[in-house]
């Protein structure tokens, strides 16, 4: 760590057009619409960007990164993983980023020299990939709320303050891309009649996760439940 | 089997034993590829097969046209800026937007920064691997390398023994703990590689200095595109406002200090690229001479949209500075003009995709084109359809389209631009086409290869990052002759739109010729088709048995080690091929490592 206040890094990764890939992206930027930070903080949509991103990783003394992780757990579970684990969560099966999974992006900035000293990893466990230009299911999109609170209690810890703002920032003032907030993204979507929504079966199989049989009748029953319930 | 001749005139023989490479690594997105090599290990036929929907265009359909060009730029993490920019020329095509003067500079520097940013990294974090061995250079000697360095390229400053020393240190920390990093899942004992460790630490060391350098080239799309990661873009024109003598603090985010910092940032590229990037080029082609495979298309049918329009609003070739044409037949001076509007030139065809038509003998314009996916396997598949053991290609395999240009399956990307420019007489392209060649001391046949495709997009770096400097001055002299506008919104209000219009936009991606085409109706996109460089050179075959670019560069080609795919990922990652962006959900095994399967 330098001199001063520690620079963090609160990154979300992951491509928005497939469903629960989105949840990083999504995450910060509803960390980004309800806290304010000093400016040794900044709040990042990493998008699929790989070799790109590698500079500003460099630039962090805390990096926290926010991202769907195939854990081989029950969808929509939360898992934290911090340190040395990291990298290994990070790996690659089914990656884009450049080429590079980011376990590599993370690699590459250790060869330069400048690896974060504390590391956290925000993963969910996605339902649902199979849903091009799809949005977040609930089980993932319930898991934004506890995935904030996790971040900044790991940023107390380490002596990095939150401001939660008083007043919300709207969807369109966060840095959610303006195109792409959740609100106009999930509101603009076409009818599955006129949109494909599935990828490709060869590829998505066998990845330790399926989508359900039946997605609509699921959250409709989701829905009927008690809020406490589900 | 006997051997059978493609229309296209090469020659595939199945008898072989058959070698599967999936999935293929370092690339954008993911393939598979499967190749047979006769008793000598020489590639006698080829397959390349996509290996994952792409559904954009269905996505696309029934939102706002003007916000395209956000959705696109998330296809991928590699040409964001390109995929945005083709989007929306494509909606100013479609409703009469021309836009200002100021605004087609910025573009124009914004697409020139990615291109050198996009060839700087692929060379050295994507490509350089194929040529360049990482454990070899822990035997280098620093003082030669020192020595080698000062050599083959006496201005760049970091080249003492020391430095190499250090480096060859660090390297060496990183393979002894086992954790190989970027460099794992190498082929690091294969004969194909033919460099002195001197010439590998040289490189090693420069692949640092390179990842380190390209966080420098980032900051010209920030800064213009107002936002880091993923920049903006407006149909109409720019984003960003202009204000020369202001401050951020009135809205305006591009001031004179900004415009002064991009220029410095001009400035480093192109001594990065001079001093670093090209000699590395010429150093290690040196090495590889006699490694002239891959050619495949690039002697016989190219094709290059042009870009970088010199005045706006103008996409005649004359006004192009990438060059613009198409060769066929290996008429390599005839350089045919290219209508996009023309259903008769471009057509997607899908024999051999995993999509439907309802008559698949045809192809389809892409305004006319149908998007309709199609799982279905041949009869001589070996496996399941989730567990493909070898593909059937006589049947459908792959989720590419394949796209022609009047019948003719076209190469596209770096050496395409260059052969064209260099046919068509381009001054620039021609002079350091020429240089090259006689610092290498080869024939101008040498361009028709893998080699040639690597050196193409590194000249070609070095054109755009020069030409950055060009748009510079004239956008600077326009501010001072008094017109700032950065956006003509006039048009922008979708009330102001006819019912139904059509349009398309094209670019020159990194990788080669890019276009969308784009129906507007009831002011919400009625179709949207994206052609990417990826799909002409990744095609699949198409009714006639026509070969696409990938499947002919691999042909004829000799490898060493029937396992270990070294020649067959060099040729492949000469294209920097793009299969569109994935999920990239991480597994806890952390492995990448492709599995090759030989039977």
């Amino acid at each position: 760590m330098g001199e001063g206040a520690p620079a963090v890094l609160i990154l979300g990764i992951g491509n928005l057009l497939w469903a629960d890939e989105g949840f990083g992206v999504r995450a910060v930027e509803e960390l980004h619409r309800r806290h304010c930070f000093g400016d040794n903080v900044a709040v990042m949509d990493g998008g699929t960007q790989g070799v790109y991103l590698v500079q500003h990783i460099r630039d962090a003394d805390i990096l926290i990164v926010f991202d769907a992780v195939d854990y081989g757990l029950p969808p929509g579970t939360m898992k934290l993983v911090q340190g040395e684990e990291v990298p290994k969560f990070l790996g690659a099966k089914k990656i884009s980023l450049h080429q590079t999974g980011f376990q590599e992006v993370l690699a590459m900035a250790e060869m330069l020299g400048d690896y974060p000293e504390h590391l956290l990893l925000v993963g969910v466990q996605p339902v649902e990939l199979e849903d091009y230009g799809g949005s977040l299911r609930p089980e993932v999109k319930a898991q934004i709320d506890p995935a904030i609170d996790h971040a900044l209690a790991f940023l107390k810890s380490h002596g990095v303050e939150a401001f939660p703002r008083t007043e919300l920032l709207g969807e369109d003032q966060t840095i959610a891309s303006l195109e792409m907030t959740l609100g106009r993204y999930e509101g603009g979507r076409p009818e599955s009649g006129d949109a494909f929504r599935h990828g490709d079966s060869r590829v998505l199989a066998g990845q330790g996760w399926s989508g359900p049989a039946d997605f609509d009748a699921e959250v409709a029953a989701l829905v009927a439940k008690p809020m406490e319930q589900r | 089997m006997a051997t059978l001749r493609t229309p296209n005139g090469f020659d595939l023989d199945t008898s072989g034993k058959r070698v599967v490479v999936d999935p293929v690594t370092r690339i954008e997105g993911h393939m598979r590829c499967e190749v047979n090599v006769d008793e000598d290990n020489i590639i006698r036929n080829a397959v390349s097969t996509g290996t994952m929907w792409r559904g954009l265009e269905v996505i696309l359909k029934g939102r706002d046209p003007r916000d395209a060009w956000a959705f696109t730029q998330r296809i991928c993490g590699v040409c964001t800026g390109t995929h945005a920019l083709t989007s929306v020329r494509a909606v100013e095509d479609a409703l009469g937007i021309d836009i200002p003067e100021n605004a087609n500079s910025i573009r124009n520097i914004m697409q020139l920064s990615l291109q050198v940013h996009d060839h700087l990294v692929h060379f050295y974090h994507l490509h350089a691997l194929d040529w360049v061995n990482p454990v070899n250079a822990l035997k280098a000697d620093p003082k030669a390398t020192s020595a080698l360095q000062q050599q083959v390229s006496p201005r760049h400053a970091k080249s003492s023994p020391g430095y190499f020393r250090d480096i060859q240190n660090r390297l060496k920390k990183f393979v002894e703990s086992g954790q190989l990093g970027p460099f794992k899942n190498g082929y690091w004992t294969n004969p194909a590689y033919l460099l002195p460790p001197e010439a590998d630490l040289m490189a090693v060391t420069h692949y640092l200095e390179a990842l380190d350098f390209q966080k420098e080239i980032m900051t010209t799309r920030t800064i213009f595109g107002g936002k880091d990661t993923h920049p903006n873009w407006l149909v109409g024109g720019v984003p960003c406002a202009i204000n020369i003598d202001g401050d951020q603090a009135v809205g305006a985010p591009i001031t004179m200090d900004r415009l002064n910092y991009v220029s410095s940032i001009i400035d480093r590229s192109i001594e990065f690229i001079e001093n670093v990037y090209i000699p590395d080029l010429i150093a290690i082609a040196g090495f590889y001479k006699s490694w002239l495979y891959g050619g495949g298309l690039s002697s016989q049918s190219l094709m290059s949209y042009g870009d970088i329009p010199d005045r706006a609003n103008d996409y005649s070739p004359e006004n192009l500075m990438m060059p613009r044409g198409a060769i066929v037949d290996g008429k390599l001076t005839e350089i045919h003009e290219i209508d996009l509007r023309d259903p008769d030139q471009i057509q997607e065809f899908v024999p051999h995709s995993w999509y439907a038509y309802a008559d698949e003998a045809k192809g389809l314009h892409p305004w006319d084109g149908v998007t309709e996916p199609n799982y279905a396997l041949g009869d001589n598949l070996i496996g399941t359809s989730t567990n493909i053991v070898n593909i059937d290609e006589n049947a459908k395999y792959s989720w590419i389209k394949a796209p022609r240009w009047r019948g003719h399956a076209m190469e596209v990307g770096p050496l395409a631009r260059y052969v064209i420019g260099y046919m068509q007489g381009h001054e620039e392209i021609k002079d350091q086409v020429d240089r090259t060649l006689s610092a290498l001391d080869v024939p101008i046949d040498a361009l028709f290869s893998t080699l040639g495709r690597t050196a193409a997009r590194g000249l070609e770096a070095q054109w755009a990052a020069q030409k950055q400097r060009y748009f510079m001055d004239k956008m600077i002299a326009n501010i001072k002759a008094g017109d700032s506008t950065t956006a003509n919104t006039e048009k922008f209000d979708p009330s102001t739109w006819p019912t139904e219009v059509k349009g398309v936009g094209f670019t020159e991606a990194p990788r080669g010729a890019l276009a969308h085409w784009i129906k507007i109706k009831d002011t919400r996109i009625d179709n949207y088709q994206c052609v990417v460089p990826t799909t002409w050179n990744g095609s699949p075959r198409d009714n006639d048995g026509n070969i696409g670019a990938f499947e002919a560069s691999l042909l004829n080609t000799k490898v060493e080690r029937a396992d270990e795919p070294v020649e067959i990922l060099r040729t492949l990652h000469s294209f920097d091929p793009c299969l569109a962006c994935s999920t990239h959900v991480m597994g806890p095994d952390g492995e990448e490592l492709a599995d090759i399967k030989v039977r």
